[in-house]
């Protein structure tokens, strides 16, 4: 590591090479930003005696009542339905919308050491993305009971799930430094997100099925939240590589790195003025 | 000599820092008054005369405070540079931009050297986190071993006298037990420039025995020693440069003896205008 540096004001060039320089200096210090993401999880759950699994316990609670009701509500079959809940909540709840509202704080939380440390901005954004990966691993195990509770048989097909998960790692990444950049600027963005966290919930296929949309199936796609959810539970669900799913996950994606490439670009040098 | 490795320097060209000033409701903006107001309320030289930083506004109607204007500097290794001036004058903003904390809003800035800061007592640490937790992150942070990191623990709880407050978190320590840590953290390994500001000789007369002979073994290693204080006595046995700060520019820049008989005599006749 060059122990030269040089910070030059403005320049169009110097923004681009300094963001790229911040990514590839924060990628170095991912033992760091695992070691904070695992403390930020200790501190979270430490005066609670369940610790990290009162989540769990809590999404374990919610999926068996909205299994029980909504599988007669919509007339289902509480063996095809409760399996389908559990693990959508649990994506939904631990993976995506958790990463959605703490990639508004991801800079904002950091504060302190902002401001006392010159650290790449890109460690926060790992920081946060390793962490919820920690807590959406320790929930996965809701859906694993159901699914051994209910026999539901899972192929080698599951395997095209850790691409998904790839897609997930970047998207996340990209988010932080999105709305971590969006929200140091605009205080009032991240109550926005969480009530679009809220609306879109019901939008999306989480808890019923997109089967249930009978004709109206093929205008889920516009919602971008399904393709990118179905990346991950489609394989998990048996319904192997979907390659209009992933088309449709891959341009939400790039859509994503190119909107969070530009606010990083610009918003990098003045981040430790914001917060 | 070694001439594979370059000298260590500091050099600024026309360097310049706005804050910007967000609505009152901004958090950003609250504290800054706050730790201003608190200051000054500290301060019992107070001087009612306008020394500190200038508030403008922009052609674009947003509020901006002028913390650093056109500053031409090059430190080079060798100097012990001492920064005077009121509070607000920009001391602690020349060191951020030192440290790329924060970035020039025009000018460049370019250093060559490790850099390590001594900027606040709790230097970026987590309040949560015990004191040996603390060490653990911050080895991390410097790309040390798992050997390496616990020669630095051993080394930093042997400084800060920490006994078994090590395992606790540091948000309870009295800040005499904090700054011990601090210091301790911060002085466990030698950077090739070392920015320190005032606070570092807060302590009692013990921790500034102690801090002393720390620090003299690593000032004399260090390449280039940057600190802010209101102590004369400091300067006058640390460094042997002075920069003279007013208003976010440097009015006066040369050897500790000529600059600190001019702070002194402008000093008398401020309070003699006064009186």
């Amino acid at each position: 590591m060059s122990l030269l540096t040089k910070i030059n004001s403005n320049t169009a060039h110097s923004r681009y090479y300094q963001a790229l320089m911040d990514i590839i200096k924060g990628f170095k210090l991912w033992r760091l930003a695992l070691s904070l993401g695992w403390f930020d999880i200790k501190l979270r759950y430490k005066g609670s005696a369940l610790g990290p699994l009162w989540i769990t316990s809590t999404s374990a609670a919610m999926t068996a009542t909205m299994g029980v009701i909504y599988s007669s509500l919509f007339k289902m079959d509480i063996h095809e339905y409760l399996p389908f809940v559990a693990l959508s909540t649990v994506l939904w709840g631990q993976g995506i919308a958790l990463t959605l509202s703490d990639a508004c704080q991801c800079f904002l939380q950091a504060n302190d050491t902002i401001h006392s440390i010159k650290l790449p901005f890109f460690l926060q954004a790992l920081r946060t993305v390793f962490r919820n990966i920690i807590i959406l691993s320790l929930n996965l195990i809701i859906p694993i009971i159901v699914f051994i509770l209910f026999k539901v048989h899972v192929g080698w097909n599951a395997l095209f799930v850790l691409p998904g998960f790839i897609l997930w790692f970047i998207n996340g990444l990209a988010v932080c430094l999105l709305l971590g950049c969006i929200c140091a600027r605009y205080r009032d963005i991240p109550q926005i997100i969480n009530s679009f966290i809220q609306i879109i919930f019901y939008v999306t296929p989480i808890i019923w099925l997109p089967q249930q949309l009978k004709h109206h199936i093929a205008y889920l796609v516009y919602n971008p939240l399904y393709p990118l959810i179905e990346v991950v539970r489609g394989p998990l669900l048996n319904n192997g590589f979907n390659g209009t799913i992933w088309i449709y996950a891959l341009v939400y994606s790039m859509l994503i790195w190119l909107a969070s490439g530009y606010i990083f670009i610009r918003a990098r040098g003045r981040l430790a003025f914001w917060i | 000599m070694n001439i594979s490795a370059p000298a260590s320097f500091i050099k600024m060209e026309h360097l310049s820092i706005e804050f910007p000033v967000f609505q009152l409701e901004s958090r950003s903006l609250k504290k800054t008054l706050f730790s201003n107001v608190k200051k000054m309320m500290n301060n019992p030289q107070r001087h009612h005369q306008r020394t500190g930083a200038e508030i403008v506004t922009t052609a674009n109607n947003d509020v901006v405070v002028q913390a650093l204007r056109d500053i031409n500097l090059t430190i080079q290794s060798g100097e012990r540079v001492g920064l005077i001036g009121h509070n607000g004058a920009g001391k602690s903003t020349l060191l951020r931009a030192i440290t790329g904390i924060y970035e020039p809003n025009s000018g460049h800035i370019q250093s060559h050297g490790h850099i390590e800061a001594l900027l606040s007592t709790n230097a970026g640490m987590n309040p949560l986190l015990s004191g040996r937790e603390n060490i653990y992150l911050r080895g991390k942070r410097l790309g040390l071993s798992q050997k390496k990191i616990q020669e630095l623990a051993k080394d930093v709880e042997a400084f800060a006298e920490l006994n078994e407050f090590i395992e606790l978190p540091i948000k309870i320590y009295s800040s005499g037990m904090l700054m011990r840590l601090g210091f301790g953290l911060s002085t466990s390994i030698v950077p090739n420039i070392l920015l320190m500001d005032e606070w570092f000789m807060a302590g009692d007369s013990n921790f500034q025995e102690k801090a002393r002979n720390r620090l003299v073994s690593i000032v004399d290693k260090a390449d280039i020693l940057v600190l802010t204080t209101h102590s004369l006595s400091i300067l006058q046995q640390w460094c042997n440069r002075l920069i003279w700060l007013k208003a976010g520019q440097i009015i006066a820049d040369g050897p500790t003896d000529i600059i600190l008989d001019q702070y002194k005599r402008a000093m008398t006749t401020d309070s003699g205008a006064q009186n």
